[in-house]
């Protein structure tokens, strides 16, 4: 190479590296800002806004709601960015492939073994560990080579998804159908997601969960950025795909089964919030996009219940609203992609 | 050095890969010349552990790929596929820099930034480094993927078809920097190759493929003959001289 194509390649490297090295964390330092302000914000204004009488009994009792749906948002963010890494897919969740559904199924199941008496008794951070546990594993072993070896094509995929939750719901309902009408009304209280009735029994398990699985996401932020490469390329660069896979398809399980067993199955949320967090992160790295999705994740929870909750007073409406620009969201994703 | 010990691949009945023993010493250029599915491409894959074997062994250095952990590897043998799509939105630079991940963890040094900076440069890359991937051209995307690849820093480095999408001048661009890292880097370098003309032109040896068999091995002098060009590719292939060099002349 001559002298003058190396000094001018200096000198474009010294520019474009400066521009690089200003504007990335600049961007993401205001973007991530911005999101945690309004998610600050948001959080503030559950616990405040409309709040009469005995003030520490309302913090305390708000404090407890606004926790859980700060998990939930936290999981169904976490678990929807490393599936979406893991599928090299930017259209499919666990929601999408069925993961609900089987731990819908799982729950409706342990009704109907156990019965509804023995359920009651037994401790139910007890019951989350265990039907946790069976969910890691079945998903495991559902869904996981899905994703390992040779690259299976989009539509078997997706059609798996549709099969295997289509699958878990008609099982779930078939052994509805078999359990006594009391038995039935707990399993009921399970199907519907509802930001209103967070099961504060299992917040402490779930928030260790949901820290568990934060810490590990921080562990291997640079292995998901190689992963988010392609199975060929990772490999090419010294990542254990296998045991990375499994490993991540573990913690998107526990995920999954903290955000539904706080509040039930929303289906679209996490795609809404991860393609969201895809847009506004300055560049795709995971230690951008997870802490954007979380953020957003909390702000579209917190907030929106804030709002219909305390300002239009109504109940169950924030998941139908959720599920509602999720799957607007689905579609134009989807049209969007069938263009390209 | 690169031991390939009978190895077999099969998709179902057909043996894509069929019992192939080859050794590749360490340094220069060997390209992997055959018609299309004779099993290239698998057995490349094969050696980068990309794939798994049927039946047999490959060593590198000594070590089984299908054994040794792959981030040891991936300090050894660096392999680019033929097609390569990413989905995260990356800049050329930050595809680059990936190349260092073996090395760095995703911690980069003031070392791996120079290797970054060297493998762009190498390529020819730089007024591209800050585009994203998704607004280049194929053959820029390919140079792209070649300088991750360089920028791991791998003794061996086996390529499939990295000829793929480069016009004229970026091809024959392509084959001198890897003559360059071969001879200055002491680089050992596998291609899979369809120009048998590049493949004569650039390799010191050319292994020739067909039905997942090896049927020919040796340097490129002996292959550039028309009763075994027949017998590698099935039709008839008219070799010219120019000079000293040989052309095969296939166009019609």
């Amino acid at each position: 190479m001559s002298s003058e194509a190396v000094s001018s390649w200096c000198f474009s490297l010294a520019d474009g590296r400066a521009l690089a090295d200003e504007r990335t964390p600049r961007r993401t330092r205001i973007v991530l800002g911005t999101l945690g302000a309004a998610a600050a914000l948001s959080a503030a204004a559950f616990m405040t806004v409309g709040a009469r009488g005995d003030w520490a009994f309302v913090l305390a009792f708000r404090a407890e709601k606004l926790a859980g749906l700060v998990l939930v948002a936290a999981a169904v963010a976490i678990a929807t960015v490393l599936f979406q890494t893991i599928a090299e897919n930017r259209i499919l969740t666990p929601a999408v492939m069925g993961f609900d559904s089987l731990y819908l199924a799982i729950q409706t199941g342990a009704v109907h073994f156990l019965g509804s008496r023995a359920l009651v008794a037994l401790d139910p951070r007890l019951r989350f560990v265990v039907e946790t546990a069976a969910m890691v594993a079945l998903s495991g072993l559902l869904f996981r080579w899905l994703f390992l070896g040779r690259r299976r094509s989009i539509h078997l995929v997706v059609l798996a998804g549709l099969v295997f939750g289509l699958f878990f719901r008609s099982l779930s309902s078939m052994v509805q159908r078999m359990l006594d009408p009391n038995e039935f009304a707990v399993v009921q209280d399970m199907m519907f997601a509802s930001f209103n009735k967070v099961d504060t029994d299992l917040l402490a398990v779930a928030a260790a969960a949901v820290a568990g699985s934060g810490i590990v996401c921080l562990r291997l932020v640079h292995a998901l950025d190689v992963l988010a490469l392609g199975r060929d390329l990772s490999v090419n660069l010294g990542v254990d795909h296998r045991r990375l896979v499994t490993a991540l398809f573990a913690v998107v399980a526990i995920l999954v089964s903290v955000s539904t067993a706080l509040v039930g199955p929303i289906t679209f949320f996490g795609l809404l919030v991860a393609s969201l967090a895809y847009q506004v992160a300055g560049s795709d790295r995971h230690r951008e996009t997870l802490p954007a999705a979380i953020l957003i994740a909390i702000v579209a929870l917190v907030g929106g219940q804030t709002v219909l909750e305390r300002v239009f007073g109504l109940d169950t409406a924030l998941s139908v609203i959720v599920d509602f620009a999720g799957g607007l969201a689905f579609l134009v994703l989807l049209l969007r992609s069938a263009r390209a | 050095m690169i031991e390939i010990d009978s190895v077999t691949k099969r998709y179902g009945e057909t043996a894509v890969v069929d019992d192939v023993s080859l050794a590749l010493p360490a340094g220069g250029i060997t390209a992997i010349v055959g018609p299309n599915g004779a099993g290239k491409s698998t057995l490349l894959s094969i050696v980068a552990r990309l794939a798994p074997a049927d039946a047999g062994r490959v060593r590198v250095d000594g070590l089984d790929v299908a054994s040794t952990p792959g981030a040891v590897l991936a300090k050894r043998l660096a392999m680019l596929r033929q097609e390569n799509q990413v989905l995260a939105r990356l800049t050329v630079r930050e595809l680059v820099a990936f190349g260092r991940y073996p090395h760095s963890r995703g911690r980069p040094t003031a070392e791996d930034e120079r290797h970054v900076a060297n493998s762009i440069a190498y390529l020819g890359l730089e007024p591209l480094q800050e585009r994203f991937l998704d607004e280049l051209s194929g053959g820029q995307r390919q140079r792209a993927f070649v300088a991750m690849v360089l920028c791991q820093d791998t003794d061996y480095v086996l390529l499939d078809e990295p000829l793929n999408s480069l016009d004229m001048k970026h091809a024959a661009a392509m084959m001198r920097l890897l003559r360059r890292a071969a001879d200055e880097l002491g680089k050992s370098i596998v291609l899979v190759l369809h120009d048998i003309n590049f493949a004569a032109a650039y390799a010191d040896r050319i292994v020739a493929m067909r039905d997942g068999r090896v049927v020919f091995d040796g340097p490129p002098e002996g292959l550039m003959r028309e009763d075994v060009l027949e017998s590698v590719y099935d039709m008839r292939i008219r070799v010219e001289a120019i000079g000293d060099w040989r052309l095969a002349v296939y166009y019609r």
